[in-house]
């Protein structure tokens, strides 16, 4: 794996901003902070950093409802998501998407989504106006082993192949469907199998391990933007906490979740760039300082941020639409 | 109002449709077309296969031609992908028009209509626009049964983000297509396949009907007939008749059902204090409810008889022609209604 140490010191920086984000967020929801549902990514950092850590602005990713990961790898800004995670006018959405549709397109991040399976299409949508545009730009579509099983994500992959798209399936297999797990979902239980019948190159990496990530995602990345179409990558990796916050996580085992834990990329990747005298371990932890206090500002400027006004109730429906035809039959309520 | 002169030079629906499409694709290169055989033949290179269908009744005949296969591309038999693909194409500075053959293959698709292409600008808090134009065929008429034949282009007016176009005429479908393209909104385009051959007086070169606005095609002080699509004919055809008993029909073509042009219909409504509408979509919760509510809500006080609807029953569409000619509203079902409303 050739990257130079500000790449390396970038991706640790991503990964650890995505745990820090997503362990605070746990703490935070079980004080009652947050309203809503959110789907922490904490534990699969490797696969969105090591595939993003590839991309620059101009190139696209599709996400999952467990997207805050995808995000921060994305280069979406931490201050932004916080509030939108808050429901905050300042969000990265004003507030109107939250956890599950956050999105920032000027960073090339088209959303996460909470249909299962919803982002396959989009990604070669994206990845069509790539090519049409005569730009190199690739497309990175992340989905779940819960999505495997969609037709959208099958329509995608065989329609990337029919049109050559600059698209990198990712498959993030983190073991659960919700609480099902992938060897009782997935006919045949070999999901990368799947991708090679559609005639894409396809691997199974250890998403838990950075570097295997990152090489994967090179190679389908330069072959994308070379224009010899999609490739296909099962991460197998696990996540560190339930579904969404507040699961009991009755379906699985904590020898399990500690059987992986004991792997995790984080470390892992700190144990290796160190031993290896790629980085200095104070580089690091002077990072883990940084993002701590980031991310802690991030919660305090959530919490104190405006709600969105009710005006914005009715707003960016449309670009243009009659606005007495979003009250349709009734007068707008008159609020005091 | 839209005037028409009557020197124009006359061209079908169809033939409407594919020059709207041929010019907006000449003014515009960012708007590219796809969907099932819009060009026909894609394994073959050879020119002379490059037309070889366009389009299952052959609406974008011709263009694949005039504008390649880069910009007009078939599509495996894949809707929730390629109308997918439209959205994320639309979101990332594509002007994309793209072909849903029937509209009951929604069925295949709702997902990435509803739940992405709809509230995606939403849900971004403004931060993406997507301007795709669905094309897509309603209407009964063609002994083509239940699952190719129905118009229920109600559902894609119930989701906040979408609008919704039904022209009744090869004019109104040519600036009406024009103005989808243009539009920064989804825009599901509805053709009613029975107009196809349908000839009318259209304007050559750039023409634009904006979205939204309805046009009165005959005024009339006695009776308001508000219609859809192919009903603005099955209207005329019943106002004719009533006009020889001495009753004057004003008939309101919507155009758009997404946005309404609510002032055109609660004006004529006011002007004759009686209201007709006639649909060809199922009865409940659709745009002909829709009407009789904006009435209700903002008339009643102008009405002089309670409104009257005339739409196909609550059932799907019959394959027996004999069946199917009874489901689809008629002339007659019309001027009973009519003479209902002045009773």
């Amino acid at each position: 794996m050739d990257m130079d140490r500000n790449s390396l010191v970038e991706a640790y920086r991503r990964m650890r901003t995505i745990r820090e984000f997503e362990d605070r967020l746990h703490k935070d929801f079980a004080g009652g902070e947050i309203p809503g549902f959110v789907h922490l990514y904490a534990g699969e950092e490797a696969v969105a950093v090591g595939l993003c850590s590839h991309l620059g602005d101009g190139d696209f990713i599709t996400s999952t409802h467990r997207g805050h990961g995808h995000c921060i790898a994305k280069g979406v800004d931490t201050a932004g998501m916080m509030a939108e995670i808050y429901g905050k006018a300042p969000g990265s959405c004003n507030g109107k998407g939250g956890s599950m549709h956050i999105a920032d397109v000027d960073k090339g991040m088209l959303g996460a989504n909470g249909i299962v399976g919803g982002g396959p299409p989009l990604a070669c949508g994206a990845a069509l106006s790539a090519k049409k545009r005569g730009t190199d730009n690739v497309v990175i579509c992340f989905f779940g082993d819960g999505a495997s099983n969609q037709g959208t994500t099958l329509e995608g992959m065989n329609l990337a192949g029919v049109w050559k798209l600059p698209v990198v399936f990712v498959c993030e297999n983190n073991g659960y469907a919700e609480t099902t797990s992938y060897k009782y979902s997935v006919s045949g239980t070999d999901i990368a199998a799947r991708a090679r019948g559609f005639g894409m190159p396809s691997v199974a990496v250890d998403g838990l391990d950075f570097f295997a990530v990152a090489e994967a995602a090179g190679e389908a990345i330069a072959r994308a933007r070379r224009g010899e179409g999609p490739t296909f990558i099962e991460a197998q990796t696990y996540r560190y906490y339930g579904h969404f916050e507040g699961d009991s996580i009755a379906y699985r085992d904590r020898e399990e979740e500690e059987s992986f834990r004991s792997r995790d990329c984080l470390s892992r990747f700190r144990q290796t760039v160190t031993s290896q005298g790629l980085v200095e371990a104070a580089d690091l932890d002077a990072i883990d300082g940084a993002v701590a206090a980031e991310i802690e500002q991030a919660v305090t400027d959530a919490l104190s941020a405006p709600d969105p006004s009710l005006d914005s109730l009715t707003t960016d429906v449309y670009v243009d639409f009659p606005a007495s035809q979003l009250w349709m039959f009734q007068d707008e309520p008159v609020r005091v | 109002m839209t005037t028409i002169e009557l020197s124009q030079r006359t061209i079908t629906y169809r033939e409407a449709i594919n020059e709207a499409l041929d010019l907006e694709m000449a003014r515009d290169d960012r708007v590219i077309l796809f969907g099932e055989d819009v060009s026909g033949a894609p394994h073959s290179e050879e020119e002379r296969h490059f037309d070889a269908w366009g389009g299952v009744l052959g609406v974008t005949k011709g263009l694949a031609g005039k504008h390649g296969r880069e910009r007009v591309i078939d599509t495996p038999i894949t809707e929730s992908a390629f109308i997918g693909a439209g959205v994320g194409a639309a979101a990332t500075g594509m002007r994309p028009v793209v072909e849903l053959m029937f509209i009951g293959f929604m069925g295949v698709c709702l997902d990435q209509i509803i739940n992405q292409a709809a509230k995606m600008r939403y849900m971004f808090g403004g931060k993406a626009k997507i301007p795709l134009v669905i094309r897509t065929m309603t209407g009964a008429g063609f002994r083509a049964a239940a699952q190719h034949s129905d118009s229920p282009y109600s559902t894609f007016c119930h989701f906040p983000g979408l609008k919704v176009v039904a022209p009744s005429n090869p004019a109104d479908a040519k600036g009406l297509l024009a103005a989808a393209i243009r539009d920064d909104d989804p825009v599901i385009f509805c053709e009613n396949k029975v107009l196809y051959d349908t000839p009318g007086p259209v304007p050559e070169g750039e023409y634009v009907v904006p979205l939204g606005e309805a046009s009165v095609p005959r005024e009339g002080d006695d009776v308001t007939i508000v219609a859809i699509s192919r009903m603005v004919g099955v209207a005329h055809q019943a106002a004719d008749s009533l006009a020889s008993s001495g009753v004057n029909t004003e008939i309101v073509d919507l155009r758009s059902l997404a946005p309404l042009d609510t002032d055109t219909v609660l004006a004529s409504i006011r002007k004759t204090g009686r209201l007709v509408v006639v649909d060809e979509d199922n009865p409940r919760c659709s745009v002909a409810t829709d009407i009789a509510a904006l009435a209700a809500t903002q008339a009643m006080e102008y009405l002089a008889a309670p409104v009257k609807l005339v739409t196909a029953p609550h059932t799907p569409v019959p394959f027996s022609p004999v069946l199917e000619d009874a489901y689809v509203p008629t002339p007659e079902r019309v001027m009973e209604a009519v003479r209902a409303t002045l009773a």
